[in-house]
């Protein structure tokens, strides 16, 4: 433990400190009471927003990745295409044709506007989480088609040999193997989507960056939030990053 | 000091001293950049059109000042001023108590009514009671934001980025309403989306601590001497019927409102 503190640890660290010191000292943090329920609202929006794209994400991008690898053909070349195009443009670019586009062609259909989804469909939140998920399986049915064709063609003859049905060997064998293979970069790749997320404050849907934004409006004051913004986003990766980790060191089998 | 070195000081201060001198000549005054007619938008060509621009253009000529258009997103406005980004704002921003303890403002220059603009398919009065459990869509960092926040609290509120995407989503249907100035909502009921969709549901009941007492140009605190060149100039604008004939071209009547 003792031979841990170095003398350059402990400069690095007293600067850090001091500097905490002083963000929290110097700068105006009164506003921070009025709008802490906002906060706190904000970043279960935020968190709501980043688990359900991320699930459902993923649960398109298994299908996705393995019929690139598996085919038919035409079903292969059409993942593939919706992956080509949703990793080719723009996030914002996506949400904004979800939402102003598709979204303001609903309310001229009749029945639509009868119907009991109307009410949800009026609202912001599913275009975002839509888009969303588009993005993120796009990105994930890649990662995963090159996931399954890692898996060693062996495991998979042996598991045939064994007599496994297609579906059991893809259970048992192929899915597993190939998401311990993918955790790493599912990682990554999860922290990118929480980055993302605040996107959304652009189609009015009120996340911890829109509640931040807020308060810069109602206060005019701008960088004591941002950092605050940062430090929230800082902590949340933080927390993704040793989850995962905990996950990928629970799977002690490494490639071969 | 070799020869290069003495040749890069002097460009170097050549830079400082000419860059200096431009910072001291014009004034940047910043507006919404974002399509606000018949205050401020952007034509065909992407010039700034609009009375809002011509207006600025008026008070800048009787104040003998170099003024450069600076469109800012409308709401880190203040915030660029007092950051000294731009040097005053004239973009149909409100005098509020709010915002006068972060900026100075002139005497007002116009006056705007606080409209609600709503679906023609329903029926109701631009009241708290007649908004209640309606969708209303209002800019964010706005006075008719405050307002909604303050007294359309059994309403659904919707905050956007700007008045544009207000109006499309009004026009699609998903909001029952919105509040904005007057003369913008006019504007927007004569287009042809405008006119399908919606109607004006009337004025608002006014609330001067809220609303404020009519639309300034804001400075930094402090800089007097820019305030009170506007303040004359503003006041010369009247006298010499050059306000009155800008106003009649663009909203067909006086909007200064003493």
């Amino acid at each position: 433990m003792l031979s841990w503190i170095k003398p350059h640890r402990v400069v690095l660290m007293l600067l850090a400190a001091g500097l905490v010191v002083y963000i929290a000292t110097a700068m105006s943090w009164e506003w921070l009471p009025q709008f802490a329920g906002d906060l706190v609202a904000g970043v279960g929006v935020t968190l709501l927003i980043l688990a359900s794209t991320v699930i459902l994400g993923f649960l398109f991008a298994v299908p996705l990745g393995l019929f690139q690898v598996t085919g038919p053909k035409p079903l292969a070349l059409l993942c593939k295409g919706f992956c080509t195009l949703i990793r080719g443009t723009p996030l914002l670019l996506q949400l904004w044709l979800i939402y102003y586009g598709v979204g303001s062609l609903f309310p001229q259909v009749p029945w639509i506007r009868e119907s009991f989804l109307w009410p949800y469909l009026r609202e912001a939140w599913p275009y975002g989480v839509l888009a969303l998920t588009f993005s993120f399986a796009g990105y994930e049915g890649e990662v995963m088609r090159g996931a399954f064709a890692g898996v060693p063609n062996g495991e998979l003859e042996a598991g045939r040999a064994y007599g496994m049905t297609p579906f059991t060997l893809l259970r048992r064998i192929w899915l597993p193997r190939a998401i311990a293979r993918a955790l790493p970069t599912l990682n990554g790749e999860v922290v990118l989507q929480l980055k993302a997320t605040p996107l959304v404050a652009t189609i009015t849907v009120i996340d911890v960056y829109a509640v931040t934004s807020k308060v810069r409006q109602a206060t005019y004051i701008i960088y004591e939030p941002l950092l605050l913004l940062a430090l929230i986003y800082l902590c949340l990766t933080g927390i993704l990053v040793f989850t995962f980790r905990y996950f990928e060191n629970r799977n002690p089998t490494r490639d071969v | 000091m070799s020869a290069l070195l003495k040749k890069l000081v002097l460009v170097a201060l050549v830079i400082i001293f000419s860059t200096s001198l431009a910072a001291a000549e014009t004034v940047r005054v910043a507006f919404g950049a974002e399509p606000y007619p018949p205050f401020t938008s952007p034509d065909a060509s992407g010039k700034w059109v609009g009375w809002e621009i011509e207006m600025i253009a008026l008070v800048c000529k009787e104040a003998k000042l170099d003024c450069e258009l600076a469109p800012t997103m409308w709401d880190g406005i203040i915030p660029a001023l007092m950051s000294k980004k731009v040097d005053m704002i004239m973009g149909s921003l409100s005098i509020t108590e709010a915002r006068e303890k972060k900026v100075d403002f002139s005497i007002p220059y116009f006056k705007p009514n606080a409209v609600v603009v709503g679906t023609k398919s329903m029926k109701f009065a631009p009241t708290p009671e007649g908004l209640k459990g309606k969708l209303v869509g209002v800019q964010t960092a706005t006075t008719h934001a405050a307002y909604a926040e303050k007294y359309f609290k059994d309403s659904k509120l919707k905050q956007y980025q700007t008045q544009d995407e207000i109006n499309q989503d009004l026009v699609s249907g998903r909001i029952d309403a919105t509040q904005a100035d007057a003369p913008a909502m006019t504007e927007f009921m004569e287009s042809k989306e405008g006119m399908a969709c919606c109607e004006i549901k009337g004025e608002v009941a006014y609330d001067a601590t809220i609303l404020g007492r009519g639309v300034g140009v804001a400075v930094r605190k402090g800089d007097d001497a820019l305030r009170e060149k506007i303040n004359a100039a503003i006041k010369a604008t009247r006298a010499s019927g050059e306000y009155q004939k800008l106003s009649m071209k663009y909203f067909g009547m006086d909007v200064y409102g003493e």
